[in-house]
């Protein structure tokens, strides 16, 4: 299938900023889907709200935009209900790690199998850019004018943390990583994480003075570098990107079954 | 409980609460045994919401709390009656507000599942008085969630919810159950989920299913899709308004006890209303025309029922466990406002007989 064929084209012309890096991402789950030959009917989208959650509108699964931060409650509704299907969960970081980040914990505790894609561009912006918890201490926004103190999470280590069994990072700078981590993030048997760092020129970048998009992205090539890198080792500052997590536990889904199994065998006693 | 496994309950998702706990502990048993689903979830917002996405999936869907988790349930509560959703969702109510008296009965939270969540909306809230009824009224909050694309919310109250009481199972096929509608287009051929049919009713297709399509709890169009076209926006509210509020006769449960020359006319429900019936009955055995109107159906309001019960009544009492929620409504549709009275308990007591009594001889101006 073409690319254009896992588009809503009726939906568009779609409602990001010009620059803004969720596009990209859009363009990279598409990739990852086309290369896994899914068919369109077995995928649920579910998103909640903010820009990154508009992602769920313009492509041709089944599509649940929901309320914010509740997207993984939502999906973890559907996931049990019907488990052969496949779902994805768009997020924004403060729809993900803010008002949703109980949800967030506890979906990774479970790890039931579906795939959180946190789109994370250290902003609140369809509400005009407020610092989210992911902006970090140091940056400005409408809500921090003199500086925000807030510290930020650390996405990759909340994860894991938490129990997610695939957790990934990269950048919409490196657009084929985001195609790949996504793939096989959908592929694992368990709750996937992966966070793409997305650039918002309109508010995090104005704000903080980072220039326009394509210094935003020239940052995301310059301040990241592959897990293990030779870079990494020579300066601990960069941000790693790659998989940092990837193993086997038991799918919740897949457990229930069991309890399924053991409950009617004690009803036929 | 037995009622939403005889509805075809097939998925539930809860947090604990007192007290409504004792549904999640029964179905994390009783549904696996039928191969259904049950899923304790990390707090009373994701327990709705994941309800929400389970009905989605095709399935029929329950959640239970009580006044706080009810409160944390609304913006989903919202999320489902904008986009259409059936699911059941059960209050055992308890004293308000906030954490209030959790193991005591009271009836407080009529008005919050009228308008709990925010922005104009329909809603169907029923109620019962006895476990017979606690039964039927949930076979019925099932068939009504499903025929009208709608939650429908079960508010009984602790009492009820507590209490040990005789329950005849009916066979299975006795009592009419309802399954959703289907879409009946075919693969390939363009699917409106919501576009009304004539008769106001959606066609659903199942999450998973061969059509793919939007669901927004923001304003849309037929495709699903977010929409700020005023005609579009006045079009779907009226829609989600209309398809309950022109079915109130539909919707309306009620008992009449002892109505047809009633002067007196008791109006009450749940757990207040077996305290009336018993007022009434001992009323009668002394020659006086007392009735009883027991409300199954709280909301939408069956204002017609009502005022013609009370039409041609000298007084009428609301016997319930508030401040006057229920006896506001009865105010505003009978034919003289001035002849309702409230007979309430508001202190985690079940009224009581002298309670009633206590405030019928107020009324007849014979002092305490």
């Amino acid at each position: 299938m073409a690319v254009k064929d896992y588009l809503r084209e009726r939906f568009f012309p779609h409602m990001w900023c010009p620059g803004c890096g969720h596009g990209t991402v859009l363009n990279g789950l598409i990739r990852a889907v086309e290369k896994l030959g899914m068919s369109k009917n077995e995928i649920v989208m579910v998103s909640g709200i903010g820009c990154s959650s508009r992602i769920s509108g313009y492509v041709d699964f089944h599509t649940l935009h929901t309320l914010h931060g509740r997207a993984l409650a939502f999906a973890t509704g559907i996931k049990l209900s019907k488990p052969e299907l496949n779902v994805i969960v768009p997020m924004g970081d403060g729809d993900a790690l803010a008002i949703g980040g109980n949800h967030f914990i506890h979906a990774a505790r479970r790890n039931i199998a579906m795939t959180a894609l946190v789109m994370n561009n250290r902003i609140y912006g369809m509400t005009g850019g407020q610092y989210s918890p992911l902006s970090g201490y140091g940056t400005v926004a409408t809500t921090a004018p003199f500086s925000n103190i807030d510290q930020g999470f650390d996405v990759v280590k909340l994860a894991s943390a938490a129990g997610a069994t695939f957790v990934a990072r990269t950048t919409v700078y490196h657009v084929h990583e985001v195609s790949d981590l996504i793939q096989q993030a959908v592929l694992h048997d368990g709750f996937s994480v992966v966070e793409v760092l997305s650039q918002c020129p309109t508010y995090f970048g104005r704000h903080n003075r980072l220039g326009g998009p394509v210094e935003m992205l020239q940052w995301f090539k310059d301040q990241t570098t592959r897990i293990g890198s030779k870079a990494a080792a020579e300066n601990p500052e960069l941000i790693q990107r790659g998989i940092f997590v990837q193993e086997d536990r038991p799918e919740y889904c897949t457990e229930y079954d069991k309890v399924i199994d053991k409950a009617m065998a004690a009803v036929k006693g | 409980m037995e009622g939403a496994l005889y509805a075809g309950l097939e998925f539930f998702a809860g947090y604990p609460i007192t007290p409504s706990t004792e549904i999640a502990e029964h179905l994390s048993r009783r549904l696996p045994e039928r191969g259904g689903k049950f899923i304790q979830m990390e707090d009373e917002i994701a327990s709705m919401c994941a309800i929400i996405g389970a009905s989605l999936t095709g399935h029929k869907v329950l959640t239970a709390t009580s006044g706080p988790g009810f409160s944390l349930k609304q913006e989903a509560l919202g999320y489902a009656i904008m986009a259409e959703i059936p699911c059941v969702i059960v209050n055992v109510q308890r004293g308000g507000p906030s954490t209030g008296i959790p193991t005591h009965i009271a009836q407080g939270d009529v008005n919050q599942a009228r308008w709990g969540t925010h922005g104009d909306h329909a809603i169907i809230a029923l109620t019962a008085s006895n476990h017979q009824d606690v039964f039927a009224m949930t076979v019925e909050a099932f068939n009504m969630a499903e025929t009208f694309r709608t939650p429908v919310i079960l508010l009984f109250d602790e009492v009820v919810g507590h209490m040990r009481e005789r329950l005849l199972l009916p066979e299975p096929g006795q009592i009419p159950l309802v399954d959703r509608l289907k879409t009946s287009v075919r693969e390939g051929v363009d699917y409106h989920p919501y576009l009304p049919r004539e008769d106001g009713r959606l066609p659903m297709a199942d999450f998973g299913g061969v059509h793919r399509y939007n669901v927004t709890g923001l304003y849309h169009d037929m495709w699903g899709f977010p929409s700020d076209n005023p005609k579009v926006v006045h079009g779907l509210i009226r829609h989600l308004v209309d398809k309950i509020e022109n079915h109130v006769e539909q919707i309306t449960r009620y008992k009449s006890f002892y109505l047809d020359d009633a002067r007196t006319v008791l109006v009450s429900y749940g757990a207040a209303a077996r305290t009336a019936l018993h007022v009434v009955e001992g009323q009668r055995k002394r020659g006086q025309k007392y009735g009883l109107l027991e409300l199954q159906t709280l909301w939408p309001f069956p204002a017609e029922v009502v005022a013609d019960t009370c039409a041609g009544a000298e007084r009428v009492v609301v016997v319930e466990m508030n401040m006057g929620q229920v006896c506001r409504e009865v105010q505003r549709v009978v034919n003289d406002p001035g002849k309702v009275f409230l007979a309430n308990r508001i202190d985690g007591v079940l009224v009581t007989p002298t309670d009633i009594r206590q405030t019928l001889r107020l009324i007849a101006g014979q002092g305490v």
